[in-house]
Parts: C-alpha cells; structure tokens; sequence
C-alpha cells in the first residue's frame, strides 16, 4: 500500500451518502470472526452455571460433594463462598428518588427470585466436564409464592420480594398541566364526555426475548497487572466503569473488550451475573475461565424486553380534532431492576403524543416487581410501547369519527411548516415533514386502490378479507443530552467520544467510543472520516470496542452511534485540519490566513501552491521542520455532548389478508417511507430498516416470552420461542424523504430502531382493519390465528397465551 | 474415545473423539474451525451448518463419529485460491449480513440451495433457508444476495 491519496478537489463530498460495500464483510463471510466463544487463552478453564428451576424459593442447603469430585472439575463455587469482590448488578437509571430496588446478588445465597438464577458455579478443563458436573450439584429449596402476572403484583398479592414489602418499585408520573407544557388532561376528558369523543382501551404489551444470534460469552484473562474481560456485549465502557465500581478493582486495572459481538438490539446492553462470576471465579483461581451460555439458558436469563399493560384514555372533539391524551402503565421490571430497568417504559413517556398536536398529556408508569427473568432495553426500548398505543388509538378514532385512519392523522398532525415545534412534553422537533412522507408511501402503495379492492371484497362477503393498517411513527433518539438525562435522574451522560490519529504514512486510525455489534461502523464512520479529511476511504480505520484503544466512549444503543458518535467524529477530524493548518503554512511559507483546506489538500490562495493532509502528517512525525509554539503531531479527539435528541419520522402502510374462516394471516404488502435526515449509506440504512420491521411485524404476530402459573418459562428454547424465518417474511418496499436534522453537523436523525418503532402498530392495525366489519376493535399481541379467530367468533381481544400454552404440559391436554 | 479421520476443508485430519461429541463441537474445539458457530441447541437456528460429502447439514445435529471416513466443507474452506465463492460475493455485495453471526451457517445453506436448484423463485430460497434464522437483516437481503449469485450462475459452478 502507498501512502495516502489525497482525493481530487472534484470528488469532495462523495463518500457520504454512497452505498459503500461493508469493510467488516471480508472477515464475516469466510469465517475469520474473532466471537468471545472463539477465544481459547492458555490454561483455560470453563464454568457452567447451576441455575434454579423454581420463580421462587429460599436455598435451604447446596452439596457440591458429587460435582467436586467429577473429572476435570477444579472447583465448585456458591454465594456463600464470596464476600464483596462478587459486586453487585447495579442499575444505572433510578427513576424515582424512593423507587424500591432489590440487591441484586450475581450468585445469591439465600433465596432465588426467577426461575434461572444461578446459585452455583462449576469451573473444569473442558465446557462439557463443567455442565456434566453441574447435574451432579444437589441443591435444596424451600418453594415460596410468586408473584407472576403483573396486575396482581401490582396488587401486591404475593410479594416478589418479601423483605421489601411491595412489588411496586416506581411511580413515574409527567402531567403537562403541571409541567406548564400543556393543559389539564382530566379537563379535556370531562369536556370529550360532555361533547365530544372519549376513547378508552386497554393494550398488553407482551414480553418478548431479544434473541440476539450470538449466544452471550465472557472470558476473564487475570493473568497480567490488568485484568482483561472480552464480553459479548454492546457497553463494553460501561461494564468497565461498572466492574470498577461494585467489585474493587481499580478502573485502571482493567480492560473490556467487545470483539466481534453478534447482534444486540438493546438485549447486550446489560451487565450480567454470568460477567460478574467469571470476573469472581478468574480473580479467585487465578487462571482464565470462559462461560459461553447455551441458548435455552440465554432464552432463560438474558433480559426481556416490552411487558406491559397500557390503559389508555383519548379525548377529541366531535370532528375528531384531539383534545387530550392520558396513559397509565404498569410495567413489569421481573425480579431484579435492570441496569436501565423502569427507564425503559420512561423512555416512552415522550413519544406517545408522537407527531400530534395534542394540547394535554399525563403519563403515569407504575413499575412492578415479579418472580420472572428481569426485563430492560428491547429495539425501541419505550417507543415501540409508545408508538403501538397512539397509533393504535388514532385508528380507533378514526373508527370512531368515521374518516379514513390517514384523514384523522392529518387532522392532527404538526404541519411541516410548524417546524421546529415544541410538544406537550416539553421536547422540540427540529424537522420533519409528515405530509410529504405519507404522500410518497401512499403512491408506493397504491393505496386508493387497495383500499377499492378492501370495500369490493368485504361487499362481497369475500372468505379472505383485506386490512389496511398505519403508523405514522416519529422517535426520538440519539440518547442523549447529558442535562436532559441529568434531570432525569439516569446515572450516567449521554456524549460520545472520537479520536483521529494521523499516521506517518498517511493512513488515518479513528477510534470511537461507539460499539458496533453489526451495525456496520467501520464503512459508514470510514466514509463521513473520508469525506471530513478528503482521503481515500480505504485508508481510514475504524477501531472501537477495546476500552484500551478507545478508552472513552458511553456504547452503542437507542440509535446514538451515528447522530452523537458520528458528531464526535466530526469534531475531531476539523480538530486535525486546524492543527494541520500552521504547520501547512509553515511549509508553504504562506499565511495562515491565505491557506484553503478542500479535498484533503491545503492551498495557499491565489497560487497553485498546496499540499496534502497526508503530507502534513509525515512532516510532523519526521518533524524536522515545524513552526515554533506548535506540537509536532496532528492527532486529535473530541468529546460531543448532544444539544437536543433528533426524531426521525416515517409513514408505514401493511396490507394483511385474514381468512376469517381460520384465522390465517398473510401478509401481502409492507411499504415504509422513513425521513431519517441525510442518510451516510443508503445500503446499511436498508438493512437497518428491513431487520427492524421484522423483529416490529415479529412482535404483532409471532413472538412471545411465556410462563406458565409456576413461574417455568415455557417459550425457552427456539422450538418454542417462535422467530420469524425468511418463510415467515416478504420482501419490503422501502424509500426515504429527507428533512435533515437541524442540531448536528451531518443532519442525520438515526435509523436502528425506526423499522421496529414503526411496524408493530402498523401490522395490528392491518388485522384489525381486516375484520373491525365483524365487529372486532382489538386482538391481543401476538395476533396468532387462534386468536383472530377467537375475537372474530367471539366477545375480546382473543384471550392470553398463558392459559393456552398450558395444556400441553399437564396429563389431559395430552389428550387433545 | 472413538478413533475418526475424516476430510475438512481440504485437509487430512484424525482425531480421538468422545462418541457423544457433535461435529460442530469437533471442528471449533479440536480443529479450531472457529468460523462455524454454534446459535442454539435444539437445532432450529443452523448457523452451524457445514457440508458433509456435499450436501448441507446442521453440524450440531451430527455426532463427530458420524463425519468419520467423509469431507466436511466449512465456512473457512468454501473461497478458492483466495477466490470468494460467488455466494460470499453476493452476500457481501447485497449486504446480506449484519452483524455476520448466522452468516456462515446461511451461505452453506445458500449454496446447497443453488446446487440443488440453480434459478429458485423467491418462495423456493425462502423456504430453502427456512432453517436457519437470523435477527438482523430480516431476510431481505439474504433473498436477495442467492437470487444475486443464482444469477451469477452459483448454483452451476459450485
């Protein structure tokens, strides 16, 4: 390879907004990943985890004896056996000073909380010697109660936690009247009863399960001055800053790396019990330990996300203008409060106004404790909660005036020139542009008509009716400024860091506090560098991942590592141009002020005088020649704390065909028009938008986590745990308008959850539309065609899963 | 311990094996074959899915001791003389992958898929990647990269 090339004046700008081919496939498409599983270290030893098969029960004794003695087993180790270097899972986002939170123990002693906790750990040569071991632990339990479904928890029938007196952790409340954002919502719903139009629905949320692809893993490596984790994570900054705090390490002893990590989506954003025993056991046996969890067992107890009940109330006048809308949540935390926990139903507390112009707004979230796997961060993490009840809602509205669910939206949605506009919540959208965005999906979709062929089909009485369901979503994300988070009480900030380091052979190494998990990182931040400092993309390196490499940096998620770590880029790469700029002066002999910085080159104005950046940067590593009072190198770095979140927008149009005679789903057409503000590479935006509808469209139809009444997770394997397979899945029609963010240099808005945000609600209402003629207004999540065919047949929603997944475990549901 | 020699990716190996080891176990833990990674253990998400004597098969769904006296063909081993496999290609050119974990196991399925049927309709590369899952790209562009290689002739060289 040659030194850098500096990019002809012409070709300025030309990276961005390519559809570069990724840098990171190469190594993905032949095998050559490095995944935490992969890594084998000398000596190594291997833990299994013995986990509890009851929701909750006090340990009354643990005999290792057996395991002790199984081949190969090195040591059997319980709570009981450490003191405080074990640490606690810690969470991060208090929501309430008084919010009720459980110490949460990696390795309890005394009691277990959810069914899958672990109570021992076996440490052997091999992974398989450790799990055969694990058999052979005898532990003991005394069964208590549990508390299980959320609405008698929340009743505190049975205490998740005895000792702490309740299930109810938190009360977060927001009310505009009283915030001064907004007007009295108990107003506006009394005047709607009088003269107007009051909608009242319950919604459930079901819980759902990640389901990264990469199973988790962590290896500990204490055998150097700093201890090493590599973790398959996506907060490799937080988990080091979070070992520091609770296990009494100092932070400078130690180094988190998150190598190739398969997948996340909200559900790597976590610190684990299984990273805090390994880190126990390797600082106790002093040797380096791998745990790689199976699937069942990451099914078990990885977190989940969603679980909610929404009670909603909408108040509009007679037309249909809305007046007022009132949300009461409870959500389900499961037993231990995750590191963002309540935060995650709070995160949607701002977004259920979504893009209209309601003039008052209360939102109350009550979290709840139970006896099952803790809940936290899922693609969306509150939004999607959000977005699924006043999409839902504006459609029952429209129902309701008697318009098309589109005409309603547009009744009361902000207008593109009412931009930027501050919301009942008290955040201000920047840009956006709603009309321009349903006009461009309505003309993909051929919406007129479909909505023809839906009205022939249902005067014919056609067996297969046609539904029609929208989402005209917006999000906020980029999370976020730090003042904002501030205020909320979240235990950390929300900037992002960026270093530039210009090498002496020209090529650029960038390093960013960002960690990418599939994203896609290492092209699209290589093309905004390129573009920034006009050298050849194939000469900028992303590194990212090694908190010794990038030793600042708050992660990847909630759609940040483009709006605020593409930001941080920025500001480092113009860091390097101004340090650049006198030492190219220098060296042309010109003034500083006559130099002109275009297409990676320096030239002096008015001549044909130049050099390049690559140059600049080989003249100050010989430094053989630099002007006087300056440092002899170019690197630099930026720290970028977010002065708003950014708030991506789009309109999603589903066709679903129902058979009302099963109950059979098919979808027939997806169109989405995301505006995520300028776009870096329309490719990895693509892929971004068609893996968020599925795992959105996956959470209408298909997925679902299930207990049955003993607290057993009875969807904890993928047998049962039903992702969606290319089979499941059509192809998508997606396009883009663009309203560029305002409040960041590149104008991007973020794209990682939007496809997810927006599809829920989209596909429900489809169904719904499909079969309201039948005199159907709601059908629980996930619409299986069991349950469609309940609630065409029949009064409600379709009924819960629970009671339904039941027979096939007891005697006489096998006879069915 | 069970005595096997077998074929993988070219090279000649022979090992003692615990007849209970699976092959996917086999290849990343004796072999080093890291590329072909295990995502489940009920068989559902086949990102460990190899060849076996040309044919496609979950590799956690096979014993070692059963490989025995075969060629086995993984990830590592598909690209030629430094060649990419026309489906790798497609992948990387359509961007059929994301975060790249069921990768391996969804290009050895692609490619059985190819040889068994050279110009598959949409409905047949969806039903012929049934069994293996992936989280990220919602299939999309997984669709998209075999119909890219079968057009390409994939299907007729490999």
């Amino acid at each position: 390879m040659t030194a850098t090339q500096e990019r002809p004046a012409d070709a300025v700008e030309r990276e961005i907004g390519r559809d570069r081919r990724r840098k990171e496939d190469q190594r993905l498409i032949t095998g050559r990943t490095r995944w935490t599983d992969n890594l084998q270290l000398p000596g190594m030893l291997h833990l299994a985890m013995v986990r509890s098969p009851f929701a909750h029960a006090t340990i009354t004794s643990i005999d290792t004896s057996a395991a002790q003695d199984a081949p190969n087993v090195v040591t059997v180790l319980t709570g009981k056996d450490f003191g405080e270097e074990l640490g606690v899972c810690i969470n991060a986002w208090p929501i309430t000073p008084d919010q009720v939170t459980p110490v949460h123990s990696p390795l309890p002693a005394d009691r277990v909380s959810f069914a899958g906790e672990i109570v021992a750990v076996v440490v052997a040569r091999s992974a398989a010697e450790a799990r055969d071991a694990a058999e052979l632990v005898d532990v003991e339990y005394d069964e208590l109660p549990a508390a299980l479904d959320l609405k008698d928890a929340a009743a505190d029938t049975v205490l998740a936690h005895p000792d702490l007196g309740t299930n109810k952790s938190a009360l977060w409340v927001f009310d505009s009247g009283e915030a001064g954002t907004g007007g009295n919502v108990e107003d506006a719903i009394s005047k709607a009863r009088d003269d107007g139009i009051v909608i009242e629905r319950e919604y459930r949320q079901q819980r759902l399960i990640p389901a990264f692809m990469e199973p988790r893993s962590v290896v500990v490596d204490p055998t150097s001055e700093q201890l090493t984790m590599w973790s398959a994570t996506q907060i490799p900054h937080i988990l080091r800053f979070a070992l520091a705090a609770t296990t009494g390490v100092p932070e400078s002893k130690i180094r988190v790396i998150a190598p190739d990590v398969g997948g996340g989506f909200g559900g790597k954003l976590q610190v684990t019990p299984e990273e805090w025993i390994a880190w126990a056991v390797a600082r106790r046996i002093h040797k380096p330990v791998k745990y790689t969890e199976t699937r069942s067992e990451s099914l078990l107890s990885a977190h989940h996300g969603r679980d909610q009940w929404q009670k909603l109330t909408l108040a509009a006048e007679k037309d249909g203008t809305v007046t007022g809308f009132k949300v009461e949540l409870l959500a389900d935390l499961g037993a231990y409060v995750a590191i963002v926990g309540g935060g995650v139903p709070v995160l949607g507390a701002f977004m259920f106004n979504a893009i209209y112009k309601f003039p008052a707004y209360h939102f109350a979230c009550q979290t709840v404790l139970t006896n099952k796997t803790w809940t936290d961060a899922y693609r969306g993490a509150g939004r999607p909660e959000a977005t699924f009840g006043i999409e839902r809602m504006m459609d029952e509205l429209a129902a309701e005036v008697g318009v098309d669910p589109l005409a309603i939206r547009e009744k009361n949605w902000i207008k593109h020139d009412e931009f930027p506009f501050t919301t009942v919540c008290g955040l201000e959208y920047d840009s956006g542009n709603y009309e321009a965005a349903t006009a461009r999906a309505k003309e993909m979709f051929g919406y007129d008509e479909l909505r023809a062929e839906q009205m022939a089909r249902r005067a014919s009485g056609d067996k297969v009716q046609l539904g029609i369901g929208i989402s005209t979503f917006t999000e906020m994300c980029g999370l976020a400024p730090s003042r904002v988070l501030g205020t909320l009480d979240y235990g950390a900030g929300g900037w992002e860091y960026a270093s530039v380091r210009m090498l002496a052979t020209g090529k650029v190494e960038v390093t960013t506090g960002a960690s990418a998990h599939g994203q896609g990182h290492e092209t699209a931040f290589s093309q905004i560098v390129a573009d920034r400092l006009g050298v050849a993309f194939e000469d900028v390196e992303i590194l990212h991942g090694d908190t010794q490499v990038a030793h600042r940096g708050l992660d990847t998620y909630g759609s940040r590592s483009l709006v605020v770590g593409g930001e941080a880029l920025v500001r480092a790469a113009d860091k390097v141009i101004e340090k650049a700029k006198p030492v190219a002066a220098h060296l042309l002999e010109a003034s500083v002020d006559d130099l002109e910085f275009s297409g990676g080159r320096f030239t002096v104005r008015g001549t044909d005088q130049g050099m390049g950046i690559g140059e600049v940067a080989t003249a100050v590593f010989a430094a053989h020649d630099y002007p006087e009072g300056v440092e002899p190198q170019l690197d630099s770095d930026a720290t970028y704390d977010p002065v708003n979140f950014s708030f991506p927008h789009g309109t999603h149009l589903c066709a679903m065909e129902v058979d009302t005679e099963t109950g059979a789903l098919t979808m027939r057409k997806y169109v989405c028009v995301d505006d995520i503000g300028n776009i870096i590479n329309p490719l990895i935006v693509s892929g971004q938008v068609h893996g968020g509808l599925v795992q959105g469209i996956a959470q209408a139809l298909w997925e679902e986590a299930v207990y049955d009444d003993s607290g057993t997770l009875v969807s904890g394997s993928f047998v049962d745990y039903l992702l969606p397979t290319a089979a499941d899945t059509i192809s998508f029609d997606i396009d883009h308008t663009t309203s560029p963010s305002t409040t960041n240099s590149l104008g991007t808005k973020g794209v990682g959850e939007a496809g997810t945000i927006a599809s829920t609600p989209a596909v429900v209402n489809a169904v719904v539309d499909a079969v309201r003629h039948l005199g159907v207004n709601d059908i629980q999540m996930p619409c299986t065609p069991e349950r469609v065919w309940r609630a065409i047949n029949g009064p409600g929603a379709g009924g819960s899963t629970t009671a339904d997944a039941m027979p096939h475990f007891d005697g006489e549901g096998e006879q069915a | 311990m069970t005595r096997i020699s077998l074929t993988v990716d070219g090279a000649r190996v022979s090992d003692d094996v615990e007849p209970r080891m699976l092959l996917v176990q086999y290849l990343r833990e004796r072999l080093g074959k890291t590329g072909t990674v295990i995502g489940c253990d009920t068989s559902n998400c086949g990102a460990c899915t190899v060849h076996l004597n040309g044919t496609s098969v979950k590799s956690c769904n096979v014993l070692a001791v059963q490989a025995d006296g075969g060629e086995v063909t993984t990830i590592e081993g598909l690209a030629q003389d430094g060649q990419l496999h026309p489906v790798q290609e497609a992948f990387r050119e359509c961007h059929g992958l994301q975060c790249g974990f069921c990768t391996p196991g969804m290009i050895m399925q692609s490619v059985d898929l190819l040889n068994s049927n050279p110009n598959p309709s949409e409905e047949e590369i969806r039903l012929g990647l049934e069994g293996n899952l992936c989280r990220c790209t919602g299939y999309h562009n997984i669709v998209r990269a075999v119909q890219h290689a079968a057009g390409q002739g994939a299907g007729a060289t490999s």
